[in-house]
């Protein structure tokens, strides 16, 4: 973020983790994306939660996979709800669907048009305690 | 035509004024909205023996507070629901099982808030394990969430934004003579398509107007019901649904599968057959519009029009009055303000009842109502007596 603006903006709200997605942010700190995999039906799942939302069985694995996907839908923000990203306006935020057949939610860094099924990639952001995996698309 | 679980009926609504700041507690307008529809179904307050309610992260005062405040000498039936717009319509079928099951003879059903001056739903954070996924990256306002289906939804349904701006404008048509609406004024989908956005796809006429405010409903028993002031506007079927993976909170849709359906299309099979009713029995409808893309949306779950026809639809002057179907003849929580939809449900029960005033439908037997946006909610099928 670069402004002239002699009143900082307010801190970004920082990922509040717990015991289930603590694993998620701490491979998004060393730069590898960690999700869930279902141990009894092989599903793999995001957001991370104790148990399988497709068979209901408990725990799962956690397995590294690519960050890269399609653009399921996205937004743009024109107008910021939160004063931490008035500098930042228009934003895009978009819906991922990753070849493992979970969904993320994520920035997308693209300043022209965007289409459903684009292609897009993603890399790590770092934000003093904890680190973003932001995507843009990939030509 | 209808069938089964015709045993409830709601007989009187209420509201305060909607405003920008009432300067009133909350709980001073749940009285006021508790009063005036005790008093428009023609019963004395000590006959309320239920009260239901909802409210999102406190913004909104416990059933018994309004116990308190009415003087109630007993009550028998509560419900606090901790819900958003999914709400309204599940409130009346909870309050029709209480009178069904002998809990309660009389239940009132209220949604008060200073939804404008106090805190704003719209960009409060949502507690739940979602939300770490989405307030760090600026994902932050209900809007956003359904923003993200709208466009998926036009997409995929052939839409585009002009149909979204025929909603708006649509409803402002019904606004027009309505005293409690807060936008009044003509909106051409021209004038609508040249405003910025807000969230691409949305502009600022696609967003429902938070307001300060209270609204309610007096559910009793179809019997006790056709000895009271109004026609009673029968409970013919009342609905509530999650679909499959609803998430982890109310802002979370990550894991549902399919942003073109929301709950309306995993209701309707059900919500139609306990009506014993088709969708070309439905005469009216009265479809919850936090924003334009939900009453699309809703049209297309509920079998009222065509998959990716509810724009061509609306745009044929269906919806419109005079139309095959009007549609949020209060002129929508788009104009006439939100209460969470439980002003959807009201002007529902007025239309039935046959008391729409300017805007009354001349066919008014069968209404459909939802309650909600995304990956849950509710409905209603009310009817007039028959």
């Amino acid at each position: 973020m670069t402004t002239v603006d002699p009143t900082p903006a307010p801190l970004v709200p920082v990922p509040e983790a717990d015991e289930d997605s603590q694993f998620y942010w701490d491979g998004l700190r060393g730069r590898r994306l960690l999700v869930q995999r279902c141990t009894q039906c092989a599903r793999y799942r995001f957001p991370p939660m104790p148990a399988c939302p497709s068979c209901a069985a408990p725990g799962g694995d956690v397995v590294e996979i690519e960050p890269r996907g399609t653009v399921y839908s996205w937004i743009v923000v024109h107008r910021a709800f939160t004063p931490a990203f008035r500098d930042d306006v228009p934003y895009v935020i978009a819906v991922i669907d990753l070849p493992e057949g979970c969904r993320l939610l994520a920035r997308l860094e693209h300043r022209g048009p965007i289409e459903a099924g684009s292609p897009v990639t993603g890399s790590y952001v770092d934000h003093g305690t904890w680190t973003e995996l932001r995507f843009r698309v990939t030509s | 035509m209808t069938t089964g679980s015709t045993t409830a009926a709601i007989v009187g609504v209420g509201y305060t004024p909607f405003t920008r700041r009432s300067g009133r507690s909350v709980l001073d307008q749940a009285l006021e909205a508790c009063r005036n529809a005790i008093l428009d179904a023609g019963l004395a307050t000590e006959q309320i023996d239920g009260i239901a309610t909802f409210m999102l992260m406190h913004d909104s005062v416990p059933a018994v507070a309004v116990a308190s405040g009415l003087a109630l000498p007993r009550l028998g039936y509560v419900l606090d629901a901790q819900l958003g717009g999914q709400a309204p319509a599940y409130l009346v079928g909870q309050a029709a099982a209480a009178v069904g099951a002998g809990e309660a003879d009389y239940v009132v059903v209220f949604r008060a808030l200073n939804g404008r001056s106090g805190s704003r739903v719209g960009t409060m954070p949502f507690p739940g394990p979602g939300g770490q996924y989405r307030y760090p990256i600026g994902y932050d306002a209900y809007l956003m969430y359904v923003a993200m289906w709208a466009r998926r939804f036009l997409l995929e349904t052939g839409q585009d934004e002009a149909d979204l701006a025929a909603v708006a404008s649509t409803q402002r048509h019904w606004a027009a003579t309505n005293d409690r609406a807060i936008k009044r004024e003509p909106l051409s989908v021209t004038e609508h398509l040249a405003a910025p956005f807000v969230v691409d796809p949305f502009r600022a006429d696609d967003c429902t107007i938070e307001v300060d405010g209270a609204c309610a409903l007096v559910v009793t028993s179809v019997e006790r019901a056709r000895d009271l002031r109004h026609p009673p506007a029968v409970v013919a079927a009342s609905v509530y649904r999650a679909g499959p993976r609803p998430g982890l909170d109310i802002g979370d849709h990550l894991l549902w599968s399919d942003y073109t359906r929301n709950y309306t299309s995993h209701l309707r099979d059900d919500l139609l057959a306990r009506a014993g009713v088709e969708p070309a029995d439905v005469q009216l409808a009265e479809i919850y519009d936090c924003f334009t893309s939900t009453v699309l949306i809703g049209l297309e779950g509920l079998g009222l029009c065509e998959r990716g026809g509810s724009g061509a639809f609306l745009r044929a002057g269906n919806t419109a009055p005079g139309g095959s179907l009007p549609v949020n003849t209060h002129g929508g929580l788009l104009a006439e303000g939100y209460l969470h939809g439980m002003n959807t449900v009201t002007e529902a029960v007025l239309q039935v009842q046959g008391r729409g005033g300017t805007r009354q439908v001349p066919i008014h037997d069968v209404c459909a109502v939802t309650s909600g946006a995304l990956m849950d909610g509710s409905a209603l099928v009310l009817t007039t007596d028959r």
